[in-house]
This record gives structure tokens, sequence and C-alpha cells, in this order.
């Protein structure tokens, strides 16, 4: 599968990444390698094999609707850079 | 003008009634302190793992079936990417393409017939979890927004529907019809002013042209906060895009999908910033979550728990009980404790079309006058069922059977205690007959004018009959007063 510095570009983007010029071409040549690498795996015969949605085998796994303590807001907050004591501050959500 | 036809799909969002979060077990209550009910699991806080609430998944499955669905054996969860302020983790856990439930239907109707029956078909209802709460606050922050973190990984449902819907009156009967059986099933208080039910809305036109038929591009509308709003956007929405189409002439295909923003005062929808193409989400099965396999025991048994559907009740109404359409369509929409009291009515007076009337005339009047929801309301079902009984009987008179209604709640006794109360009792055919001739003999002139022809005199005997003897039956006074003047 080819991969354009285009593609690479708009990952990083979708991934809020800062990469500059050198490091995309960088990046796209080893984004190539990893996807050819991948690839490889088409070569095997999976017409008779179910998809496989999770790689693990567990299935239901559940927990019962019972309410439990939740964190002191102080806790809740201490990590965050700008809060009011009740909530976290950020900078003004726009396009709404 | 060319005629188009206007092609509308729901999406709904409800939030289903756990105790507890999708993966956590902090509460869902509304209206906490912000930021009260968090903990690593809704902050995304790194090592935290989420484990599913099996409420959610049972109540999910549950309007699934209601919905007639297909529940597959095997669904599964995935990451939706995205970066805002209200998500912590950086992505939504929802359903890309294994939901929970797919390919269903929910029929709707018109009590005024203004469109014919239909059904309209479910694409999906899939679980998923709600983001946080943004609020701009100036005096919070000089200008920063405050987030409140208190909703994150609520339980939601969202339910998508097939573009089946024509017009606003259409949009709306499906949005009633799908509230009432979520009500019913009690998987949702469906609360809008609280966020428990919200809607979004997909809209675009086909337009009869010369050369052929042409569709516009499809618009999502947002910030629906009211089912009257819905009505309104989707009749504002259609108009804009056929002017747009008249002054741009752009189709389906040659613009992006593009979202807009309803404004409530203004009465219009706004461009809102572009939709993200649903690629561009990556999403990915969620690694921190197993899938969930149903068995077809399961299903059977979930099926077998169902309570009955609205349609299914008003069925039930005008089968068995013999009420109009109407009447059990009013009936069900009163919802279950109504309905309840109804049957129990029903149970103690047998008159089905009597209890209806009671029911959705006179006691919905009385609680609205005196400002009472039905809980609250003081007068037992088989107290109303005795009152319906007596009248029947022939042992109250019809004339004043609301009278006693009103006293029975006001001082909490049954029908009989307050019938005693008023002095109110079966006025004996011979005590009628005498006071007939008693008033006849007073009126000389009121004969006379009966005997000539005019009949309606007897209205002014009526009205003397009341004051003696306020238990008599005027239509009773009026037949004998006319049979005592034929012999005289």
């Amino acid at each position: 599968m080819a991969v354009s510095r285009q593609d690479v570009e708009k990952a990083a983007l979708l991934g809020r990444l800062l990469v500059s010029p050198d490091e995309l071409e960088h990046l796209t040549a080893q984004v190539a390698e990893i996807l050819a690498y991948v690839e490889q795996l088409g070569e095997v015969d999976t017409t008779s094999v179910e998809p496989m949605a999770h790689a693990v085998e567990l299935v239901n796994v559940f927990r019962e609707d019972k309410v439990a303590p939740s964190l002191p807001r102080e806790a809740a907050l201490a990590n965050a850079p700008h809060h009011n004591e009740q909530g976290f501050l950020v900078p003004a959500v726009l396009g709404e | 003008m060319p005629d188009y036809t206007t092609i509308i799909g729901l999406e709904v969002h409800v939030q289903l009634a756990t105790h507890s979060k999708l993966f956590c077990g902090c509460s869902t209550r509304f209206g906490a302190e912000p930021n009260t009910q968090t903990c690593p699991v809704c902050l995304g806080l790194p090592g935290a793992l989420p484990v599913m609430n099996a409420e959610a998944v049972r109540l999910a499955v549950m309007t699934g079936l209601a919905l007639d669905c297909e529940i597959p054996a095997y669904t599964k969860w995935d990451r939706k990417q995205y970066f805002y302020p209200d998500l912590p983790k950086g992505y939504q856990i929802s359903q890309y393409d294994l939901p929970l439930t797919q390919k269903g239907r929910l029929e709707i109707r018109d009590d005024k017939e203004r469109f014919a029956s239909k059904e309209v078909r479910i694409t999906r209802a899939h679980l998923e979890e709600d983001a946080g709460k943004s609020s701009h606050d100036e005096a919070a922050g000089k200008g920063d927004s405050l987030i409140d973190l208190n909703r994150t990984g609520t339980p939601l449902l969202e339910i998508v529907s097939e573009p089946d819907l024509r017009n606003s009156l259409e949009a709306r009967a499906y949005l009633d019809e799908l509230k009432l059986l979520l009500t019913y099933l009690g998987v949702s208080d469906c609360n809008m002013q609280e966020g428990s039910l919200r809607v979004d809305a997909n809209v675009n036109l086909h337009i009869e042209t010369p050369a052929g038929k042409v569709a516009t591009p499809i618009v999502e509308i947002k910030n629906l906060n009211s089912f009257r709003a819905v009505e309104r956007a989707l009749d504002y929405e259609a108009q804009r895009q056929f002017r747009e189409w008249e002054e741009t002439g752009k189709k389906l295909g040659e613009a992006p999908k593009t979202t807009r923003g309803w404004d409530d005062v203004a009465g219009k929808t706004k461009a809102q910033r572009s939709k993200e193409e649903s690629a561009d989400y990556r999403y990915f099965p969620d690694p921190d979550l197993a899938p969930v396999r149903t068995s077809p025991e399961q299903l059977a048994k979930a099926r077998a728990e169902l309570p009955p559907r609205p349609a299914e009740l008003r069925e039930q109404l005008t089968r068995e009980h013999k009420l109009s359409p109407y009447d059990a369509g009013v009936l069900v929409n009163l919802g279950r404790p109504v309905l309840d009291y109804f049957f129990a009515v029903v149970a103690k007076c047998g008159d089905a079309k009597a209890a209806c009337n009671w029911i959705t005339q006179d006691i919905q009047r009385t609680l609205k006058y005196r400002d009472r929801e039905f809980a609250e309301l003081n007068l037992p079902a088989e107290r109303l069922g005795e009152l319906i009984a007596l009248v029947a009987k022939g042992e109250l008179p019809t004339a004043r059977s609301r009278e006693v209604f009103e006293a029975m709640i006001d001082s909490g006794d049954d029908a009989h205690s307050v019938m005693q109360q008023l002095g109110i009792g079966a006025v004996d055919e011979s005590e009628l007959i005498a006071l007939c001739q008693e008033l006849l003999a007073a009126n000389p002139r009121v004969v006379d004018d009966v005997k000539n022809g005019k009949q309606q005199a007897i209205g002014a005997l009526i009205g003397q009959a009341k004051k003696k003897n306020p238990n008599a039956d005027p239509a009773r006074i009026r037949e004998l007063c006319l049979e005592l003047i034929a012999k005289m």
C-alpha cells in the first residue's frame, strides 16, 4: 500500500502531532515500511477463518449496577493545569 | 415550482436508567455539584480500566427487542477518536461495525389521520458512553470554558432510524411513539430538560425536475431541545434547502455533508463546523473491553420478560375493551400508572367506556384544576369503579355524579358516605310522580302551553323540581310531566 506524504500529514493532524517537513519525509518512509511488513499477512489464505474482532478470547465480563464512591473533587481536579475548585478550566470552546 | 419530497432520518440518544455509569461505579444522578461524580475511569487517567455495566446491556437488549431489532450473537466496543475538552480519554467508547442491535422497526400513526400509518425502519441501536459538559462562564475565568465530567461515561443508547420520515408531522409522531415505548419499558426517563433524550436530524430533499429526480446535500441538524423544536427546524430546513438549491444548484455528492445548529429564538438553522468524515474517527476495537456474546437462551428469556408495548396495549384496549382507537391512544399516552388504574377501575365496574371517560376527562380536568400529579390523586381505583357502578345501577343520578366525585377527592371518603353526607339517593318513582303532579297543579299555564304544542314550556318546571328535590333526574321529570299532561 502506497503511503503519501499527505496521508502522514493528515494522520499527524488528527493525532495533534506537530511534525516538521524533515520529520514528515522520514516518517512517510517509516510508515510505508511498517505497512509493507504488516501487508505480508495478506498472503495467508483466510477464506475459511471467521473474522476476529478482538484479540482476547474472553467474553461477557460485567459488573453489577452498583454505585461506588467517587473521588473527592479536590482529588479529581488535582492534576488539572487550571481549575477553579469546581471544574476544569480550558481555553474557550468555540464553534458550537 | 417543482415538487419535492423531504427525506428525514433521526438519531436519538437516550440515557439508560442505570444507577451507576457504563464502565465504573460513579453515580449517574442528575444535578450534582460539578465534578463530584468522577473517578480514574471517568477522568481517563492512565491505567484505569473500564468494566461493562450488566444492567446497561440488559436495558439496551430490551429496547432492541421492543423495536423488533435483530440481536446479533456477538457484539463489541470500539474507540471513536477525536479531541475535545469534554472527552478526557481522547476517544469515546462506542460501537462501530458490530452493534448490539440492528434492523428493527417502529410503527407510527396519527390519531387525527393526517398521515397514513407507516413502519419506520430502525438501522441500529447501539450502546455508548456520554461525554462531559462544557459551559462558558465569563465569571469563572476570563473567557475560559468550564468542564464538568459528571456526565462522562453515562450509558447512552443511540437509536438511528432509516431515512423513512417524510415531514415534520411524521418525525414528531416517531419521537412521540419512541419516547412512549422507552417510558413503558422503563429503560429511560426520557427527560429532555435533563439531557436524558437528545435528537439530531438528518435531512435532505428529493426534487422532481424535468431532467429527473435530484437529491440535495444532506444536512445534520443539532441543538434540538424539544420535540417542537424538531418540527420547526425540519420545516425551516426543507424550505432553506430548496432555496439554496434554486440559488446554487448543488446536488448530493457535490458538497460535503454539513452540520447546522437550530436557533430556537431566531427560528433558523445556522452553519456549524464541517463534520469530520467517518474514517477520521479512526475507529478500532477497544482492547480494554471484552466483547459480549448473547446466547439464544438469554434472548428467549429477555423476550419473555419484555413488558407489553404501547402498540400492543392500544390493540388490547380496542379489541378486548371495545374502546375507539382514539380513546385507546389517549389512555395509553397518559402512561403506565394511569393505564393500570384504568384496568383496576374496569375490574370493579365492568364498564370500560365509562372508566375511560372518567379517567381521560374528569380526572385529568380535576388534576389540572388542583395542580396535582396523577400519583397524588386521592381516589383509589376501586372507589371510582364503585362510583361508576352506582351510576349504572341508577342509585346515583348521573346529574350529581360529578359532585360526588369531587367530594370523594376532597374528603377521601367512599361514594356511599359522600352520598349520605350530601343527602343523595335514588328517588322513588312514586315520589317523583307526586312531585310532578304537585308542580303541574301549581303551574296551569305550563300545562296549557304544552297542550298547545309548546313542549319546551316544561323547562320551567325542571328548575323548580331540582329545587324541591336535588336528586330528581331532570330527564325523568320531563318524561313524567309530559305523560301526566297527556292524560289530563
